[in-house]
């Protein structure tokens, strides 16, 4: 805790604050084999996603995950959406809010500590380092050692891997918005569009600064996730806690003999190694307490259960434990069970929702037609008269056949008996009827002019809708609801 | 004030020395990084300054070295959206109006360059719906003047009506027969009764029969002797329902006294043939146009026979 660390509060603090490179020291344990996991799955899925193919029929695009913002059209296996159902994005979108809370006030920051992308890349170019620079001692000695020509080839081998994973990064990104193949060959042609580059350019560059250079940086000042998930934890959230109740007075090994001899007090079960300092990525001491740096990726864990069995002592100094928790151990009352901590009003709640926002979503895809039709009455005029003195309507009708395969589609009228209807492009007033049929492109929306003529009324308004059915349909899929003018004096 | 700076015990952090009911401060550092950012959007800031139109001035902003101005923009944008259009504008060009119905996609191009075209030059009288109004035309019905096919659309748009100067303009002229003098105002108002007659608007009366033997010596040169007027003198039928000027007693009473006289610019002297051209288009599109060759003028009978599902009632 704070007061057992008395040089903090004496160290002068100026106006500005120079960033402390951070060595992290590997590693291993269960933690850290779960941060191995999660990003060989995560890193797998973002560079080979857009490689996948799906086939769609000649119509439609064979990449399994596309979002053609060209077309306005985003595939992702057997669902395509249309600009007109983004809900559904919107709704992924709420959904990942929603399990934002629920995974926050269950186990806190586990986002940041395993999923987040700065902290997958982070962990990926600190990987890279150790591999080029050493383990952490000898990547202090490097960095504290005079540029010399060593130490130049090793800071150029290293950030060019660096730069190769962060083009890849930034080239893998680009693959999600054109089809992969074909972009491929005509970036490495330098015949790609200009846009292509710059983001490439752009996603390169943050990569590598950010993952190589900011890292803890981009938490603790850039991103706003920390204070939100602040805000979101409450007493019964998982916290990487040291149990300093445990652990405090921290001494070494002889010290805790000499102690045990003497009778002078007792010595906690802190060996003071500084192993979990050692191995943070972020470069704190988690014994200070919870605090705004700490991402909860557990390294700490892992390396005080590592020094905990060296020592012979059970594990479990620094863990996963509730605010709630850490109050009771400290007074001797029994803990809560995970599983009731996990499980508890707040979590099903968040769960509830996000499971109903989901389902909400399963059944609107299973019942969204892909033929629609939607209609717009002229304005200006309302109506026309005829020389014959009937009265004329024109309406702007859109045909949407969302299938990825040309379709034949006949439209009938409902209502107004004595009226009939022709296109203004290819019919006439002379073969009007009660239905026309027209074939529409694939994937595409067909915008026909439609005249509607019916006798002079007293002018009063009538009401008709106009019902579209595929001719290889079964039953009619969709029906728009339209006024027609009876053009009264 | 410095005084009460002191060290915050939790956080290990000076605080600023202020306090304000209780509350205090944390002295936090900036990360230094964060000063560096600061700098960088300073120096874009005097970069874009150097190179953009910033500084104003009483003429202006001065522009900046790269010279660049938003009108500057349009311009460009305008000329490259022209130099698009170039190819379809040569097409128009190369293809003669009634070959239009035999290539769809440029008569679609065309109706919607007419559309714009309309917007600026024909709004004005016609309206912005083409609806007209009191002796400006409808375009969007089925009565025509002068014919509504392809060709004579863009025959009447390009020569204009009653433009005296111009030889090809469409010209036609009712007497002022009332005003001049050639019917009494007793035998004008018989005349009204049988006009009206013709278009189912009155039975027939004393008045109207009267009417009628002075509509055979005067009107139907031109109207016909059913009523139905003619397109090549661009006479008006009188037996529809569709009146340019009011099918009200008192308005045909008013332009048999004085006849009438609308002009309509011939824009062959103002716009180019592919505009006209698109015009024609577009007009023909609004749901009146008809196929070429015009037929005999008789519209309304021939519309409402061959539309079974409507029941016609002959005038309006
Ligand atoms: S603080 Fe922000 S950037 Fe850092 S790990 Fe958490 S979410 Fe990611
Ligand atoms: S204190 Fe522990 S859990 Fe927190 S960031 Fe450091 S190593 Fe990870």
């Amino acid at each position: 805790m704070a007061e057992a660390d008395p040089d903090i509060t004496d160290s002068p603090l100026g106006q500005y604050q120079k960033r402390k490179s951070v060595f992290p020291k590997a590693v291993d344990g269960t933690f850290r084999r779960l941060k191995w996991a999660i990003m060989v799955v995560t890193l797998t899925i973002y560079y080979v996603t857009p490689w996948l193919r799906w086939d769609r029929g000649p119509y439609a695009p064979d990449q399994a995950v596309l979002v053609d913002l060209a077309h306005r059209r985003f595939f992702m296996f057997d669902i395509e959406i249309w600009p007109h159902e983004f809900y559904f994005v919107a709704g992924l979108l709420v959904m990942a809010g929603i399990g934002l809370f629920l995974v926050t006030s269950a186990v806190g920051r586990a986002w940041c500590g395993y999923a987040c992308p700065q902290t997958v890349w982070t962990d990926l170019f600190q990987h890279i380092e150790r591999a080029v620079d050493g383990d952490r001692n000898a990547a202090i000695r490097l960095q504290n050692a005079p540029w010399g020509v060593s130490k130049i080839a090793r800071r150029l081998l290293k950030w060019s891997i660096w730069l190769a994973v962060a083009m890849g990064t930034g080239g893998a990104w680009i693959f999600y918005f054109a089809d992969a193949p074909t972009l491929m060959h005509d970036f490495l042609h330098g015949t790609a569009a200009p846009v292509a580059y710059m983001t490439v350019f752009v996603l390169t560059m943050t990569t590598f600064i950010f993952g190589g250079f900011m890292r803890e940086q981009v938490c603790i000042y850039m991103c706003p996730w920390p204070r939100i998930q602040t805000a979101m934890m409450d007493e019964k959230s998982l916290l990487v806690t040291y149990r300093h109740w445990r652990g405090e007075p921290r001494g070494s090994l002889k010290q805790a003999q000499a102690a045990a001899k003497t009778g002078a007090g007792t010595i906690g079960d802190c060996i003071d190694c500084n192993q979990c300092v050692a191995v943070c990525p972020t470069g704190i001491d988690i014994r200070q307490g919870p605090q705004i740096g700490c991402i909860t990726c557990a390294l700490c864990i892992d390396a005080c259960d590592t020094v905990m069995a060296q020592v012979g002592r059970p594990r479990g100094l620094i863990d996963y434990v509730t605010f709630e928790d850490a109050t009771r151990e400290q007074a001797g009352q029994p803990t809560t069970p995970v599983l009731k901590t996990l499980f508890r009003p707040r979590t099903l709640a968040y769960f509830a929702i996000w499971g109903g926002i989901g389902l909400a979503l399963l059944f609107a895809l299973g019942n969204r037609t892909r033929l629609d039709i939607s209609a717009q009455h002229d304005r200006n005029p309302l109506f026309v008269r005829m020389s014959d003195g009937s009265v004329r309507n024109a309406y702007t009708v859109k045909l949407r056949n969302m299938e990825s395969r040309p379709r034949t589609v006949r439209v009938h009228m409902e209502g107004v008996p004595q009226a009939s209807m022709w296109l203004g492009e290819t019919g006439s007033r002379e073969a009007a009827s009660r239905a026309f049929e027209v074939k529409l492109s694939p994937d595409a929306v067909t915008k026909l002019r439609l005249f509607v003529v019916s006798p002079a009324g007293d002018g009063s308004r009538q009401e008709f809708a106009l019902v579209v059915q595929a001719n290889d349909d079964a039953a009619p899929s969709d029906r728009h609801d339209l006024v027609l003018e009876r053009g009264g004096e | 004030m410095a005084e009460n700076k002191r060290i915050d015990h939790p956080t290990g952090t000076e605080t600023v020395g202020h306090e304000w009911d209780g509350i205090e401060e944390l002295n936090t550092p900036l990360p230094r990084w964060w000063l560096w950012t600061f700098y960088a959007t300073v120096a874009f800031a005097i970069g874009y300054c150097v190179v953009y139109p910033t500084i104003p001035s009483a003429n202006g902003a001065p522009g900046g070295n790269l010279k660049w101005s938003s009108r500057e923009e349009l311009e460009k944008t305008l000329a490259a959206r022209q130099a698009e259009l170039k190819p379809i504008h040569a097409a128009l060009a190369a293809t003669d109006i009634s070959a239009l119905p035999g290539k769809p996609e440029l008569m679609q191009q065309a109706i919607a360059g007419g559309a714009a075209a309309f917007k600026v030059h024909c709004v004005q009288c016609h309206g912005s719906g083409a609806a007209g109004a009191k002796g400006y035309p409808n375009l969007n019905d089925d009565d025509w003047l002068w014919g509504g096919d392809l060709a004579t659309l863009e025959k009447t748009i390009a020569d204009g009506i009653r433009q005296p100067e111009h030889d090809a303009t469409r010209f036609s002229q009712m007497p002022a027969f009332g005003r001049d003098g050639i019917l009494q105002p007793a035998q004008v108002e018989d005349v009204t009764s049988y006009v009206r007659t013709l278009s189912g608007q009155e039975g027939m009366s004393a008045s109207a029969r009267r009417g009628q033997a002075l509509f055979a010596a005067n009107c139907v040169v031109c109207h016909g002797p059913d009523g139905k007027g003619s397109r090549t003198v661009g006479a008006p039928n009188l037996t529809d329902g569709i009146w340019l000027y009011g099918g009200d007693r008192d308005t045909i009473r008013q332009t048999i006294t004085n006849s009438r006289y609308g002009v309509m610019p011939a824009w062959n002297l103002h716009l180019d043939t592919v505009t006209i051209r698109m015009l024609a288009a577009y007009v023909h599109s609004l749901g009146g146009g008809e196929a070429a060759p015009a037929p005999a003028p008789a519209p309304a009978g021939a519309t409402a026979a061959a539309t079974p599902a409507e029941t016609a009632n002959g005038g309006g």
